[in-house]
């Protein structure tokens, strides 16, 4: 079956997964469901002790069986040592069919392939993955589906009991023996733990992991001991420099200061840039870049932003110190500074469910005026490809990239017309990841494609002649005209994962990818 | 004459026909010209490669309107007619000769240039000449040098070599190469010809580049050399001419030709006394306006 964004969904996948076809962004707009929860095992012992004295005791007292499902954060990103260290003792028990439900996985996680190779990991559910398993499962080795959804999505889906987690481990910076968990302090700081929250509230059973454990109560605790059954405390759960780095120079590179000027231009001659904006951007060069070009324009005019969100960087701070923003609300830290910025009064932290999840009464990426975003590929009908590369290899993640463009009022993709010699404005994007009704605006260092169903912004910007405005179509072309078109990626029948929109409908499918011969 | 010999070159940018990358697409920065380098930032084992770089992306890249200047190896060397052969093939618009030091020099390009037109069926004085000056004596012969050729559209310095041939270096603060800059700046435009400043090397120092920038403007230069897209926007801005200045040359032509019709040669425009000596430069800061892109009337 066709979908809303043109994929073709088989009906098998349909079957097998029980899910929609992709049916348009509001499709679910208002639709009732009840929240489901976990069976709870109450504690009134007041002798009863929560902390075990290793992982393999926790996945004792938790159940812990073939065919289990269970959850990890990311917000250790590329230094995270839990996963692995969960996934050997599993390995060791000779557990398999497991489904790994995390929110991300990335490079990290690379020693996980041989488990997927011989059936400990069956299945992934996951906002992306980077590394040695995305070209595993690309590669048909995973014997299941992955399945890539957004933060929002990942809410949806385990509050909606589609994704139930048998056992959350969720990694903590410090902890009490009680499991009152905080994101800072301790060895590995990454200041918020926003990703678990839904895990603690949805999972059957929810293990504390820390390498700091302090006096009981670890307060004001990010994740309460309320929710959490056990508390293990190991020598390290992250290297502290992978998990956040010093801040990003600005960069010198002409080429992504042309598109943040672009940017720039964007935001400030469309309409809702006006006191009390609110806004959202990501780490790459070009978006840190034109959040400082911002800031001078916000100065000399006198405006100042209502909120930042998202995950956060040094700019994005700086605007918080210097009173130009009136606050910022973190779902993760994307450098040092912003993890140590959470000292802030007004640097709040949100759980996930709170920033996107679709299925809440309103998220608050339903609240932002602008984000900026990137995306490896897009086609001439806006839809954005963060997932998998033009080589049809699974190698990024959908992040918050979903929710935001569909929250935003204006939503702005920077992309260079060319990756190397890839063009990234395309005809189709290999998977559509995020559909193009979310997509407003599409920044290249060739131009500027506003969508025409957004004929207002094209209008404002028509007028205040501040950018090379060109067609979707037009980029395209130049872009086609400089490196050709390529082949379509050659793909196997096999399907290897999914990738689910926002409320659980099917957007594309990723198919195994096909040997070079 | 040749229409580009006099074409706007504010900002020319060195590229290492090495890269491919550097070359693939350059007027997305939006230089006036392209300089694609066979030079000294070629590796001497690369030469051949960077010919053929350089050749098939004359031939296949669009460059949308930005010149391409080729600098080719120096005369001493046993590159430099196989570097001419391959630019003019390619179909360049202008050849860079590297430290020149007389007239005799640029008749010899000038004579391969030609050469290679015929051979490989150019439209014969196509392709241009400048000549980058890099020795006291290359500025000592700044005019000969540019009544050498037809096709001599300009001259440059180049501030490296040049100051090493002083036996002092670059300090910054344009001490060193004032009286070159001087003695280029008078005898190109005594001879009817562009020129062009040397490269500013600290990329950390943007607020140098800017001051150096705005001093060979004021010195009469048309253009500059630049090693960074970065370099762009600043030359471009300091170059552009201000809507005060766009307003008064406007003002400037209208009352000339209006006042030359009534017979009358001296009158005042807001408040400054003019005549028709006023009238090149007014007309010239229109055309630089134009070519900036922030005049779009039609004096």
């Amino acid at each position: 079956m066709r979908n809303a964004v043109g994929r073709e969904i088989p009906d098998e996948i349909l079957k097998a997964t029980g899910k929609e076809p992709f049916q348009g962004n509001n499709y679910k707009n208002g639709v009732p469901f009840r929240r489901q929860g976990p069976i709870i095992r109450p504690v009134m012992d007041n002798q009863h002790s929560k902390l075990v004295k290793d992982i393999h005791e926790a996945l004792v007292k938790c159940r812990a069986h073939s065919g289990m499902t269970i959850s990890f954060h990311h917000h250790f990103r590329e230094g995270d040592l839990i996963v692995n260290m969960v996934m050997e003792e599993i390995h060791k028990m000779g557990l398999k069919n497991i489904t790994l439900a995390a929110t991300s996985l990335g490079k990290a996680h690379d020693p996980l392939v041989p488990m997927i190779e011989d059936g400990t990991i069956t299945r992934i559910e996951a906002s992306g993955v980077r590394g040695k398993i995305g070209q595993a499962i690309s590669d048909g080795k995973l014997k299941g589906l992955a399945i890539m959804r957004s933060h929002g999505g990942r809410v949806r889906s385990l509050v909606t009991g589609e994704t139930k987690v048998d056992i959350a481990f969720i990694g903590a910076p410090t902890s009490d023996d009680y499991g009152n968990l905080r994101g800072i302090g301790g060895k590995t700081n990454c200041g918020v733990l926003s990703y678990s929250h839904v895990d603690g509230d949805c999972a059957e059973y929810v293990v504390a992991i820390t390498d700091c454990l302090v006096p009981f109560p670890n307060f004001p605790a990010h994740i309460s001991m309320t929710k959490v059954d056990y508390v293990c405390v190991v020598d390290a759960i992250g290297i502290p420099e992978k998990i956040a780095t010093g801040a990003a120079k600005p960069t010198t590179d002409q080429r992504k200061l042309m598109m943040a000027e672009y940017c720039t231009q964007v935001v400030v001659n469309t309409p809702y840039f006006k006191d009390g904006f609110s806004y959202q951007t990501g780490v790459g060069g070009a978006s840190i870049a034109s959040t400082i070009s911002l800031t001078k324009i916000m100065e000399e005019r006198g405006i100042k932003m209502g909120f930042g969100v998202g995950g956060l960087t040094k700019p994005m701070c700086d605007l918080l110190d210097r009173g130009m923003v009136r606050v910022l609300m973190d779902t993760q830290a994307f450098d040092l500074d912003a993890v140590s910025n959470v000292i802030n009064p007004a640097h709040h932290r949100i759980t996930a469910g709170a920033y996107a999840n679709p299925f809440n009464k309103g998220a608050f990426v339903n609240k932002l005026d602008y984000v900026i975003l990137a995306s490896l590929e897009v086609d001439v009908h806006f839809n954005c490809n963060v997932v998998v590369g033009s080589d049809g290899v699974i190698t990024g993640a959908q992040g918050g990239h979903p929710d935001t463009a569909q929250g935003a009022k204006c939503t702005i993709v920077i992309c260079p017309l060319l990756q190397g010699r890839i063009p990234a404005i395309c005809s189709e994007v290999t998977t559509v990841t995020t559909p193009g009704e979310s997509v407003d605006i599409v920044v290249t260092d060739y131009g500027v494609a506003v969508n025409p169903n957004r004929h207002d912004l094209l209008e404002c910007l028509r007028k205040a002649d501040c950018v090379p405005l060109k067609t979707i179509e037009e980029l395209r072309d130049i872009a086609y005209s400089i490196v050709g078109e390529p082949e379509p990626v050659q793909f196997e029948d096999r399907i290897v994962g999914i990738i689910e929109a926002r409320d659980g409908t099917i957007m594309d499918v990723v198919r195994q990818v096909k040997k070079y011969d | 004459m040749n229409p580009n010999m006099k074409r706007l070159r504010r900002s020319m940018m060195f590229l290492n026909c090495q890269k491919p990358g550097l070359i693939k697409d350059p007027y997305v920065y939006a230089p006036d010209s392209i300089m694609l380098d066979l030079e000294d930032a070629v590796a001497e084992k690369e030469k051949d490669a960077a010919r053929y770089s350089l050749y098939h992306a004359l031939q296949e890249i669009d460059y949308r309107g930005v010149e391409r200047v080729v600098r080719i190896n120096g005369l001493d060397t046993d590159l430099w007619i196989e570097d001419i052969r391959c630019s003019v093939a390619g179909g360049c618009d202008s050849i860079r000769i590297p430290k020149t030091e007389t007239a005799a020099d640029v008749k010899k390009v000038e004579a391969a240039v030609a050469a290679a037109e015929k051979e490989f069926g150019v439209e014969e004085g196509r392709t241009l000449i400048m000549a980058a000056l890099e020795s006291a004596r290359g500025v000592m012969n700044a005019f000969e040098i540019c009544q050498s050729s037809p096709r001599l559209f300009g001259i440059a310095l180049s501030g490296g070599d040049y100051t090493k041939d002083l036996q002092t270096t670059i300090s910054g603060t344009g001490v060193e190469l004032m009286g070159a800059r001087q003695h280029m700046i008078i005898a190109a435009r005594a001879a009817g010809v562009q020129c062009f400043d040397t490269v500013y090397t600290n990329l950390n120092d943007m607020e140098g580049f800017r001051k150096d920038v705005e001093t060979i403007h004021t010195m009469g230069f048309d253009g500059k050399s630049i090693i960074n897209p970065r370099q762009i926007p600043i030359v471009h801005e300091i170059y552009t001419p201000k809507p005060k200045d766009i307003i008064f040359a406007e003002k400037v032509v209208h009352e000339i030709d209006t006042k030359k019709a009534q017979g009358i040669g001296v009158f005042t425009v807001d408040g400054k006394m003019i005549d028709i000596a006023f009238y090149d430069g007014a007309k010239r800061t229109l055309a630089l306006a134009k070519a900036s892109g922030v005049y779009k009337g039609d004096l």
